[in-house]
């Protein structure tokens, strides 16, 4: 779907996002809901240090109002901006900031959601939508870590055998389908359905981010994490 | 002196902690591997490249977590980054601080889906610990740095301390130069690749607090300090990075040389900022520099 169909069949009442040439900043109301603050990164941009912070200024206004309503995260992004100039402004704090604020409104009381509709990458993706407390996707939407190519060369390995082993497991191919298995993805929309009503429904559900290692054990794409982590805490609790 | 970049994860944790205080999580006579190298015929290692455990830090008991950039550069795979999300929620129940001992490239690529939920599943604990006002501690100063997704979970820590030695940034520069172009990062260019990620420069634009001599005795006193410092991330603690991020861009937004910004802070001699030894660097900075402030 594109974004204009996306905004169409979430807020038929209308929106006022504000659609800028990488971002998106703004609010609408959900149909027998009520209000709530949109943001986003749209035509696969890659999010570089101005955007993330004019996303965070948004967030953190948000969260100083303390109103409570739900962030919606509309994602379609490439990866983080490769330059020296991002890397030189300290960009991973940029990103670490927008993360942070994203997952405090979560603690404190809003929800946030975000809809993966196109693609998203690395340090771009764990900024916005892996800090929401609920990832959604739709259909075609391709989240990666890395492109298959760049790990080609970086892995050493021929990519027509990096796509065989994709065959075999979910671990380290981009893709939908593998995202969901590892437990980052909650669920898949169906676009024929109002995006509005959908949306009611994972409102009406409880934040999920914080079990995402139990879900990747029951999808069976990360066989290990959920257990290894119960194990150190009860370790530790014994220690102490 | 003995130094902490050469040093293995293991030496780091006994130069840090107190004498025989030290007792490790799921060590490696468990033998917990992961179970996705083999798919690639690449060796394992039986603690999957962290070492993770509780000690005593100056009678003060720490939760520790140290990567070994030796072992596939200190990457996240799913075990590994499972252990720190573990230790992590335990410091929770605890209430109990953590240190982190970064030495990484960030994701590990053969098993890249799970070192990505990692990395965004340690950054949500950071919050929740910090939330509840538990210090986390990152010390960075080792081999492989702290890259990818371990400079955004450093973004998170309640204070960094940093070595020269100690870069810190999200894309590698090799990775830079593969995607842009030689043009744009030079990666064989060692100076620039140390103005750009290096210690001194995060230091002095406040993306650091503790600058130290890459000495395990150092980073030891700089770890006590750490936990010293203000730990809670409230909603003034983001209003107030918000500020700082802003100021940032606002003063050194329209250049791209680390000297430049070092001119603009008024350093003097910024040419000769690298070779500086840490006492005089810091007697140049101290005042200069951006100072966090807490606000991270």
């Amino acid at each position: 779907m594109t974004l204009d169909e996306i905004l169409g069949s979430l807020f038929p009442e209308g929106h006022h996002v504000d659609i800028g040439e990488s971002i998106l900043i703004g609010g609408a109301k959900l149909p027998q809901a009520g209000q709530l603050h949109v943001l986003g990164v749209h035509v696969k941009s890659f999010l570089g240090v101005e955007d993330a912070c004019a996303l965070a200024r948004h967030a953190v206004d948000v969260l100083a109002s303390g109103d409570g309503q739900p962030i919606l995260l509309l994602v379609d992004s490439a990866s983080q901006r490769m330059t020296r100039r991002d890397e030189m402004l300290g960009l991973n704090e940029y990103l670490a900031h927008l993360a942070k604020t994203l997952i405090l409104a979560g603690i404190r009381g809003h929800r946030v959601i975000a809809l993966l509709y196109g693609g998203s990458a690395a340090g771009a993706f764990i900024a916005t939508a892996l800090a929401a407390d609920t990832l959604i996707a739709l259909p075609g939407a391709h989240p990666e870590v890395m492109d298959l190519p760049s790990m080609a060369r970086v892995t050493k390995l021929p990519i027509t055998v990096l796509e065989e082993k994709a065959k075999a497991t979910p671990i380290f191919a981009p893709g939908l389908d593998n995202l969901a298995q590892t437990g980052a993805v909650f669920e898949t929309w169906s676009p024929d359905v109002p995006l509005d009503a959908q949306l009611r429904e994972v409102l009406a559900r409880p934040a999920v981010a914080g079990s995402r290692d139990a879900l990747g054990a029951q999808r069976k794409g990360r066989p290990k994490a959920a257990a290894i982590a119960a194990r150190i805490v009860e370790l530790a609790q014994r220690s102490a | 002196m003995s130094s902490w970049y050469e040093a293995s994860a293991r030496q780091r944790i006994d130069a840090l902690a107190d004498p025989d205080s030290f007792e490790e999580f799921i060590g490696p006579e468990e033998r917990e591997v992961s179970p996705h190298l083999a798919l690639f015929d690449l060796p394992e290692q039986f603690d999957d490249g962290i070492v993770v455990g509780r000690a005593r830090l100056s009678g003060q008991p720490v939760l520790v977590a140290a990567q070994e950039g030796r072992f596939m550069g200190g990457a996240f795979g799913e075990v590994h980054g499972a252990k720190l999300t573990g230790l992590l929620r335990a410091a929770r129940t605890l209430r109990c601080p953590v240190l982190i001992l970064f030495d990484t490239g960030g994701v590990r690529l053969q098993e890249a889906n799970a070192g990505e939920m990692a990395i965004a599943e340690i950054m949500r604990e950071i919050v929740l610990a910090r939330a509840d006002d538990i210090p986390v501690v990152g010390l960075i100063g080792g081999r492989a740095g702290c890259f990818g997704g371990g400079g955004l979970i450093a973004g998170c820590c309640s204070t960094l301390v940093i070595s020269e030695h100690g870069r810190l940034s999200v894309t590698g520069p090799e990775v830079i130069e593969t995607n842009r172009g030689a043009d744009e990062f030079d990666s064989k260019d060692r100076a620039l690749v140390w103005r750009v990620t290096g210690g001194k420069h995060r230091y002095l634009i406040g993306g650091a607090d503790l600058f130290v001599e890459d000495d395990v005795a150092a980073f030891r006193r700089a770890a006590i300090e750490g936990l010293s410092r203000r730990a809670a991330l409230d909603i003034l603690t983001l209003a107030d990075e918000q500020k700082r991020l802003e100021h940032r861009l606002k003063r050194f937004g329209a250049m791209t040389e680390p000297r430049d910004v070092w001119a603009a802070l008024g350093v003097l001699r910024p040419e000769t900022v690298s070779g500086l030894a840490t006492e005089a660097f810091l007697a140049e900075g101290l005042h200069k520099r951006e100072n966090a402030h807490d606000a991270r």
